[in-house]
């Protein structure tokens, strides 16, 4: 498999709390990849980073073999990446159809269109031109997904899709996304919760105060490792 | 009959103040920029048709024709250029900025054109009324620009509900970031938005200048009442707007019939109830939609 992503020697600061440090990465085309780590250990910020919603003070990020370390947002969406941000992040006074229409601003051809998005998440058919923000969490949660597929990504960055969702719902997200999982789609996600990242990914990568400190593919981890990465029990683990 | 009368000419006149404050509207909803600048960037509207009909001898309204699609060349430079470095500066740069544009534009104009008055040839519908009643005279001319305003207000919100500019123009209002991030080049779509703008304040600059004569100073005046009907109206909401000028409208024109002393006080007055009766709602917590969705 060819890389896709690739991230190299990634620096990203908020003012003058450095979140990213010397970040390396790379991700293959059709990999899932679960970024995990507790609060505050850079992944939302990676993440944003790669979407190009913040600029990083230094280090490269290529996307299938080019340089867009200084590329816009917008112009990154139309290469073909796509994030679903923390939070939502809904546009609140536009209809779910207005939501999914207005990312079709790339211009980007590809099998996601409004019925498509709305065939993989039936519990939005009913809700089609109520606002975002009268939907239930789920139901924006589900939107924003499909937000984002409507720009055919080749690359979906998934923010904590399943946060502040009821367990019963976050396994209705992750239902719809093992459809995705399937289709061969290239994903990076970041997830609190350990046992799912570890269950959808193909490979676990684990961060501490800014940094990767264990790294390995989803049958090489056992839950003690991935854990005491996590809370930085044993620094400068790999598996 | 006189009162009504009254009322008739009062909500006409107010389309002349929507129609200058649309544009005004759309900038605020869509970049919470006031545009100190909108009744000037109006009235170098009007000067160039003036040129146009001064030695290109067409009619005022056949001059629209090239001076409307070069004012949406105008306001997408001016915010490429201009508003665009002064919004990252923060929200109080952009009202510095537009103050700034308002007395270089009347100072320019003044310089070319002389600090004389100037008007506009309204053509046959200028002299034209239909006669309602021994007591009701509505003029053709008044109907006309309330009209456009309608129109151009009509057109706006159509354009905002069922296009895909005007679904990027209402996310990016919301949220910028987020809009990026979906695809929309934000930074294009505010030049869009201020492109419409300037295009509609040029429009209802050439009707102000048909309406009654103007010098190079008459810029500040009309962004005031423009001001007051976007504030009346509810901010960001456009068909509010309309309903803003014509509160406006009508107030000044009952305020002049009691004594033509009282024509802006009158208006000005109203605006202060409506502030002050909008905040003393807000104070007790009842939900007031200042802030509508455009």
């Amino acid at each position: 498999m060819s890389t896709l992503l690739a991230v190299e020697e990634l620096d990203v600061r908020h003012g003058l709390l450095q979140a990213v440090r010397q970040v390396s990465l790379e991700v293959a085309e059709g990999e899932t990849l679960a970024l995990v780590g507790a609060n505050g250990a850079g992944k939302t910020t990676l993440l944003r980073a790669i979407a190009g919603a913040h600029r990083p003070a230094g280090g490269r990020i290529s996307f299938d073999g080019r340089d867009i370390t200084s590329l816009a947002a917008h112009r990154r969406v139309k290469r073909g990446i796509a994030l679903v941000p923390e939070g939502r992040r809904l546009f609140p006074n536009l209809t779910v159809e207005e939501n999914l229409r207005v990312a079709s601003a790339a211009r980007r051809s590809g099998p996601w269109t409004v019925d498509a998005v709305l065939e993989a998440f039936p519990l939005l058919q009913p809700r089609r031109h109520k606002r975002a923000a009268s939907l239930s969490g789920g139901e924006q949660q589900a939107t924003a997904i499909g937000r984002a597929l409507m720009t055919n990504p080749r690359l979906l960055l998934l923010d904590e899709v399943s946060l502040g969702l009821a367990p019963v719902v976050v396994e209705g997200v992750y239902r719809s996304l093992a459809a995705l999982l399937e289709g061969g789609a290239t994903i990076v996600l970041v997830e609190q919760d350990l046992a799912r990242a570890m269950g959808v990914a193909d490979r676990v990568v684990c961060m501490l105060e800014g940094r990767i400190v264990l790294e390995g593919p989803r049958g090489g981890l056992t839950r003690e490792q991935v854990t005491e990465a996590y809370f930085g029990l044993r620094k400068g683990a790999t598996a | 009959m006189t009162w009504v009368n009254v009322v008739v000419h009062g909500v006409l006149l107010g389309g002349v103040y929507a129609l200058l404050a649309s544009g005004l509207a759309l900038m605020f909803g869509v970049m919470r920029i006031i545009n100190l600048a909108h009744g000037s960037l109006a009235l170098v509207g009007a000067y160039m048709v003036f040129l146009f009909t001064e030695h290109v001898h067409v009619s005022t309204y056949l001059a629209l024709a090239p001076v409307l699609p070069g004012a949406l060349v105008v306001g997408y430079l001016l915010q490429r250029t201009m508003l665009e470095r002064s919004l990252r500066a923060g929200q109080l740069v952009p009202l510095l900025t537009t103050f700034g544009l308002l007395i270089v534009i009347a100072n320019l104009l003044q310089y070319f054109f002389s600090p004389d008055v100037h008007s506009l040839d309204e053509g046959n519908i200028g002299t034209a009324s239909w006669q309602v009643s021994s007591s009701l005279t509505i003029a053709w001319f008044d109907v006309l620009t309330f009209g456009v305003a309608v129109v151009v207000l009509g057109g706006l919100q159509l354009v905002l509900r069922f296009t895909q500019l005007g679904r990027e123009l209402r996310a990016t209002a919301e949220d910028a970031d987020t809009a990026e991030l979906v695809g929309i080049n934000a930074r294009a779509v505010y030049a869009r938005a201020t492109a419409i703008a300037v295009a509609t304040a040029a429009l209802a600059g050439v009707f102000y200048g048909m309406r009654s004569s103007f010098d190079p100073n008459a810029g500040a005046a009309q962004l005031l009442y423009a001001f007051e009907a976007v504030v009346i109206g509810g901010i960001g909401s456009l068909w509010g707007t309309l309903g803003g000028g014509i509160v406006l409208g009508v107030a000044q024109s009952v305020g002049a019939q009691i004594n033509p002393e009282y024509f802006a006080l009158s208006g000005h007055l109203v605006f202060l109830a409506v502030i002050v009766a909008r905040t003393a709602v807000q104070a007790r917590g009842l939900p007031f939609a200042l802030r509508r969705a455009a």
